[in-house]
């Protein structure tokens, strides 16, 4: 792009510099007419794209029942996607498997779309006996990776829908004194799968000193059974002191105790969102009461793209890495191809294709050949 | 209800019939479900002779004697079963207090661990018993964890059983059995989960269950109403008695007044503390939140001070009596059936039931 920009401006000056008077920037071009070039303005073009097609976002939401996720999803979107859930009864629940429900929005902002998909996992650790519930999500999020694999490396890659999970709220639950082995089991089989941002669920049985030490104990097993969470990037030094400000606290609040409300109160002459209990009103948006207002910056105001791109970067590309190695060592263990990497995962060709291919091959190398000599016998001429 | 000021009655109310002194010495006997009548024919007192003056003898006895009350508390780790035992007891009863580490890890199987208080309130002592288990409820695969726990209740029965039996009893038998089981609910906001179901289906009928919805705090009152109602139901359509159990009402009044808790109270939502703040003028245990203070004997609050009265000042003595007359009873047929109508002898562990006394640790006393 930015070359074209140069061409044009260069042919500009060859043909009529003086009759150039009416152009769009003239002070910047006789100011700066050796230094600017003009490819500053890429991200606007590039912000300018991506408005007009639009955003997506999935984010997955999983943990215990009762801890507060449907309600916590609708006050962070300000929408009401759980309208026609039902929901069952503990004898019914005594059979139930782990089921994954999704629920797509399409929400605009000052003219910004972003098709929002929000991952549900009803079911998740209410059973008596847990073990491996986690298994439908991390099929589900292998699954995800693989239909956009084989879109890649399809023909047509204009329209791929990306369907893969960018980021996975997982619910901690407040009465218990740290990380409950579901919890830790759930964790380590997707912390390589999908960015995973713990939260503390129902955060207002918890005074603070409570919230803290919950906190703290929450990070050391974190750190002790090696789960890798979602980590904050680094911000650059040359940011502004404010911004690293905030950067730290937000490092240094996780894992966030949240509160989620939809329904509107009063408190002190002003209509905030809310819960009211008898001894007071808890309100969803004050940065004293719960960390809401953390989360809903960090996953929305500053860090949506920083999780995309991990999804695609980290993520994806391990889930892709591991594909291929399987692929690969199947193959080399047929013991039909020699190279390394296979670039589609096509049937490979039967013999006679690869006898016509060696043929053809040899017909190249002796024409290759014949115009070598002649190109010599020229010369020696 | 008596008043609230009064102090620990082990009577429920005044007797008038004759048959109310043996109503209240244990015996191992059936409880009627009618009122006995009197033996003989009722006649008019033409003086005073001073029968009444029984219900003070008795108290005097009692209090010389004391009674012990073995508590069971049972529940996933964190819902704040310890706290909330001490603040029933307005002393540092459980076991966290006692020395065990609270840092320690959630242990793979459901432990018992018993601790032994004797606390005195106005001259009457009482031996009290706080049975903590541990690891209930917190594995990933929980299938018959409360296995472990009915265990340990039919052991203390066994234990009573064998005493009984013996030529030579001791003048007062020991009673280590559970006569009454906190049961703590998480207060999801939903229903009840299927854990909580399958532990109160099978232990129902062996012990006297009380549900608790722990940590109610967390909880608006619409949100608390709804969900007790969810609970309530949910238990009747699953057909689990929890005490007070309907069929053990003896009259009217019991039936009346049972009902009302029955079907309003419980289960009841409360919400522990052992920290005190100071609260219009006044020193309250509660809980310090950046948006209010927790009163835990407020009504409006929570409903520990209805929990409180409901266990140690109205129904304490029936939690022992249903639990020695009925549940104890249940037990001890069926092992007499077993055997064939035979007691089984003491000496030696019964090998039909395969239960032995060896492997129960006796409760450490404080």
């Amino acid at each position: 792009m930015d070359s074209i920009i140069i061409q044009e401006r260069l042919v500009e000056r060859l043909l009529s510099p003086r009759t150039q008077a009416q152009r769009s920037h003239p002070g910047k071009l006789k100011d700066h007419e050796k230094q600017y070039v003009g490819f500053a303005t890429l991200p606007n073009q590039v912000h300018r794209k991506s408005v007009k097609k639009g955003f997506d976002f999935t984010l997955m939401v999983a943990g215990e029942s009762g801890l507060g996720k449907s309600t916590l999803v609708n006050s962070l979107f300000l929408t009401d996607l759980y309208k026609d859930r039902k929901l069952l009864n503990a004898e019914e629940r005594i059979n139930q498997t782990v089921e994954i429900i999704k629920h797509t929005v399409d929400i605009e902002e000052k003219g910004v779309k972003l098709k929002l998909t929000i991952v549900d996992t009803p079911g998740f650790g209410d059973a008596v006996n847990n073990t491996e519930c986690w298994k439908p999500i991390t099929d589900y999020i292998d699954q995800q990776f693989e239909q956009y694999f084989r879109d890649e490396s399809g023909l047509n890659r204009k329209n791929i829908q990306d369907n893969r999970v960018h980021c996975c709220l997982y619910f901690i639950s407040p009465f218990g004194h740290g990380l409950r082995p579901v919890d830790v089991e759930f964790m380590k089989a997707l912390h390589e799968k999908v960015n995973i941002v713990p939260l503390i669920a129902k955060a207002d049985c918890l005074i603070p000193s409570e919230i803290r030490k919950l906190k703290e104990r929450i990070r050391e097993e974190i750190d002790k059974f090696g789960i890798k969470v979602y980590q904050f990037p680094e911000c650059d030094s040359d940011e502004d002191e404010e911004f690293k400000q905030q950067d730290r606290e937000l490092k240094e609040s996780a894992p966030f105790a949240v509160i989620g409300s939809n329904t509107v109160v009063e408190a002190k002459g002003q209509r905030v969102r809310g819960r009211l209990y008898p001894w007071g009103i808890v309100e969803v948006e004050n940065q004293a009461h719960c960390d809401f207002v953390k989360l809903r910056n960090m996953l929305i105001r500053t860090h949506m793209h920083d999780l995309k791109d991990v999804t695609c970067d980290v993520h994806y590309e391990n889930y892709r890495a591991q594909c291929i190695q399987q692929m690969t060592s199947k193959l080399t263990q047929d013991n039909r191809i020699e190279s390394p990497i296979p670039i589609l995962p096509l049937p490979t060709p039967d013999t006679e294709t690869e006898k016509l291919i060696k043929m053809k091959d040899e017909e190249l190398r002796r024409m290759q050949e014949m115009l070598q000599k002649m190109q010599q016998q020229m010369q020696d001429q | 209800m008596p008043p609230l000021d009064q102090p620990l009655s082990v009577l429920k109310g005044v007797p008038t019939t004759i048959t109310a002194m043996s109503e209240l010495v244990p015996e191992p006997r059936q409880k009627p479900v009618v009122p006995m009548k009197p033996m003989g024919i009722n006649t008019s007192l033409l003086g005073y002779i001073g029968i009444d003056t029984i219900i003070e003898q008795m108290r005097k006895k009692t209090m010389k004697t004391g009674f012990d009350f073995n508590i069971m508390v049972v529940g996933q780790s964190g819902l704040g079963k310890s706290t909330l035992v001490n603040t029933l007891f307005k002393s540092q009863v459980s076991r966290k207090s006692s020395g065990w580490n609270r840092e320690e890890k959630i242990p793979k199987t459901v432990e018992i661990k018993a601790i032994g208080h004797v606390i005195e309130e106005g001259g009457v002592k009482m031996k009290l018993t706080v049975i903590d288990t541990p690891g209930f409820g917190d594995q990933i695969n929980n299938e018959n964890c409360w296995e472990p726990i009915e265990k340990y209740i039919n052991e203390q029965y066994e234990k009573f059983l064998k005493e009984e039996v013996n030529i030579a009893r001791k003048k007062r038998i020991p009673d280590t059995r559970v006569h009454c089981c906190l049961y703590f609910i998480s207060p999801t906001g939903h229903s009840l989960r299927p854990l909580d179901l399958e532990f109160m289906k099978h232990l129902s009928k062996v012990v006297n269950i009380i549900p608790v919805i722990a940590k109610a705090d967390t909880m608006t009152l619409e949100e608390k109403t709804e969900f007790k109602q969810r609970v309530r139901k949910e238990l009747e359509v699953n057909g689990i008695e929890f005490y007070p159990q309907k069929e053990f009402d003896e009259d009217l009044e019991d039936k009346t007044e049972n009902d009302k808790i029955r079907q309003e109270s419980m289960p009841f939502a409360v919400v522990g503390s052992d920290k005190e703040y100071q609260v219009n003028g006044k020193r309250v245990l509660g809980r310090k939140t950046p948006w209010g203070i927790i009163e835990v004997e407020n009504l409006n609050h929570c409903e520990f001070a209805l929990l409180r009265d409901f266990v140690i000042r109205t129904h304490l003595q029936d939690l022992k009596e249903v639990t020695h007359n009925i549940h104890y009873e249940t037990y001890r047929a069926k092992r007499l059936n077993d055997n064939g109508g035979l007691p089984p002898t003491p000496a030696t562990p019964d090998s039909a039931t395969g239960l032995s006394l060896q492997h129960v640790a006796p409760p450490r006393w404080e």
